[in-house]
């Protein structure tokens, strides 16, 4: 078999507390909710881009730390804020929300996102000393426009307004007059999930050292969709993504699955590469503006700052076989199937045993486990729980019952195979894939053998089904070896011959050494 | 305890789902008048 590599990874995360006042949808609801103040009382726990760097889980998104050195930070974690916080990490970047604007104007193809003029010059020449903004890219940011116009685009023509320092910046238009799927609500998300991707496609075509036309095809695998009435959520992010990126020998395609879309993604990706039909398939996300704040309410009622304000994006790269960077183990995926059932024990065999049990793997035999990685600061105190820890109980407990460690070993079992989650609750982007990233290092580095990335979906919230849904892979360090051309069917015959003269040549010997016959 | 019981459930998709909750109360005599899973991320 010769297995696909995931040879390039990034990451990135953008501070955007502005959009996520504006746009996100517990603060929607919450806005003209006449009997809630959660609103107003919001405004005071929004934290600064300085705090949102120095979040340790942040920094570890990003690559400057890792998830196991999050265990040494004592939580909680908004309140140790790091000394030292990095910008940028060997992943990626923390993008700050005035430079996102600027980004998101470059990634406008419709003239829906209309910056101020004085903001667009000043979010240019910043934006120019970002190391990887080429001048095609800072090209596309226009002139701008008067501040009347914009006031006017927001007030009397329903564009969404992007804020800054307590001031109208910009604002991001609709794109039709009666479409809700093209109103300045959607438009704002789209373009916020493909700018974000877009970055992140960028960081990792840097990390992978190759060429954005290397890229042969593009599968998008976010939560949202793009589309207008008559196809909502027709799609295709991938390219629109591709064409901000410079992919110009890509095409591509949208995977969607809710929270398990990415690791469905990057299957799909390595069944492409292995097939042959494609050598490099980049697989992308952006960030869920719907999600920001989801939690709010109760980080507020319970004096927190308001934790989810990041947009997460990720971008990987599949390969074909160099014989260094990790396998994909295609011949072994982990799936909940329609008829696996909902019980926890049925999901858990479906996508981590039977994968191991195909193989002959014990669960000890897997380095590390990666299923869900939501940060658990942000869900205790919403009442959901540690999300991850969940998980590896869940694995520890299965593997007890199945022989394969102690109840007593439990625990350990639990932080040797485990780790903190450090990702923000973006749906699809804590769902296994921050690790990859890390995976790939350590892999690498020797540090690991194998690694499990589960995703897992919640079908159930598109009310078309109560199915739930998850699918894993194992990433494997690479055996160094790559699929010999068979040989032709007369050469395997001739081998055979040999073969079997050799025997009958070895019986004669012995026969006539020990006198038999 | 649940025989003639009227039961709402709501379950959690990283704990026990709601329809592994209801699939055990079947024998019980409970009726489930609604039954529901969260996702919380």
């Amino acid at each position: 078999m010769n297995n696909p590599v995931i040879s390039g990874a990034g990451y990135i995360l953008v501070h955007v507390p502005n959009i996520m006042m504006e746009a996100g949808t517990t603060q929607l609801l919450e806005k003209d909710n006449a009997k809630s103040d959660y609103y107003q009382k919001a405004f005071e726990h929004i934290r600064d881009f300085e705090s949102a760097l120095a979040y340790a889980p942040n920094q570890v998104y990003i690559g400057n730390i890792t998830p196991d050195e999050l265990n040494n930070v004592e939580r909680p974690w908004y309140e140790n804020l790091l000394k030292d916080p990095k910008r940028f990490g060997p992943f990626g970047e923390i993008l700050p929300e005035d430079e996102f604007f600027g980004l998101m104007a470059s990634s406008d193809s419709f003239d829906l996102v209309v910056l101020e003029e004085g903001f667009s010059k000043e979010i240019k020449d910043k934006l120019s000393n970002h190391p990887l903004m080429t001048e095609e890219e800072l090209g596309r940011i226009k002139t701008g426009a008067k501040i009347q116009t914009i006031e006017e685009l927001v007030y009397e023509h329903d564009a969404i307004p992007l804020r800054y320092n307590n001031q109208i910046v910009g604002c991001v238009k609709k794109a039709h007059d009666r479409d809700e799927n093209l109103n300045a609500h959607t438009m704002l998300e789209n373009t916020a999930t493909k700018a974000s991707a877009y970055l992140a496609l960028k960081h990792m075509i840097k990390n992978a050292q190759i060429a954005a036309q290397d890229i042969d095809y593009i599968i998008e695998c976010s939560e949202e969709a793009c589309g207008d009435m008559n196809q909502r959520g027709g799609g295709n992010f991938a390219k629109a993504i591709g064409e901000l990126a410079n992919c110009s020998n890509a095409t591509g395609a949208d995977i969607r699955g809710f929270c398990a879309a990415p690791a469905h993604a990057i299957v799909n990706a390595a069944a492409l590469v292995s097939a042959g039909i494609f050598k490099k398939v980049a697989v992308v996300a952006g960030g869920a503006v719907a999600k920001l704040g989801m939690n709010g309410r109760d980080h507020v009622h319970k004096g927190l700052p308001l934790l989810e304000d990041m947009l997460g994006g990720f971008a990987l790269l599949i390969g074909e076989n160099d014989g260094k960077n990790p396998v994909i183990r295609t011949e072994t995926i982990g799936r909940h199937t329609i008829g696996t059932g909902s019980s926890p024990q049925a999901v858990i065999q479906s996508i981590v045993y039977d994968p191991l049990d195909k193989l002959g793997y014990k669960a000890e035999d897997i380095d590390k486990f990666a299923p869900e990685l939501q940060n658990p600061e942000i869900t205790e105190s919403a009442g959901a729980g540690n999300v991850p820890e969940a998980n590896y109980k869940m694995i520890a407990a299965l593997a007890v019952r199945r022989g394969e460690i102690e109840r007593a070993d439990m625990t350990s079992f639990v932080e040797e195979h485990g780790m903190p989650g450090f990702a923000p609750t973006q749906g699809h982007i804590p769902s296994g894939v921050p690790y990859v990233g890390f995976a790939r290092d350590a892999i690498l580095q020797g540090k690991m053998k194998k690694v499990m990335i589960i995703g897992k979906g919640s079908l159930f919230l598109g009310r078309m089904t109560n199915q739930f849904d998850g699918i894993s892979f194992i990433m494997e360090k690479n055996p160094g070896i790559t699929q010999k051309a068979a040989k032709p069917a007369e050469d395997v015959s001739k081998y055979l011959a040999e073969a079997f003269r050799e025997f009958a040549d070895y019986l004669k010997t012995r026969g006539e050494s020990d006198g038999s016959q | 305890m649940f025989e003639g019981k009227k039961v709402i459930i709501v379950g959690d998709r990283d704990g026990v789902p709601g329809p592994a909750i209801e699939k055990c109360l079947q024998t019980t005599g409970a009726e489930v008048v609604f039954s529901t899973t969260e996702c919380f991320v």
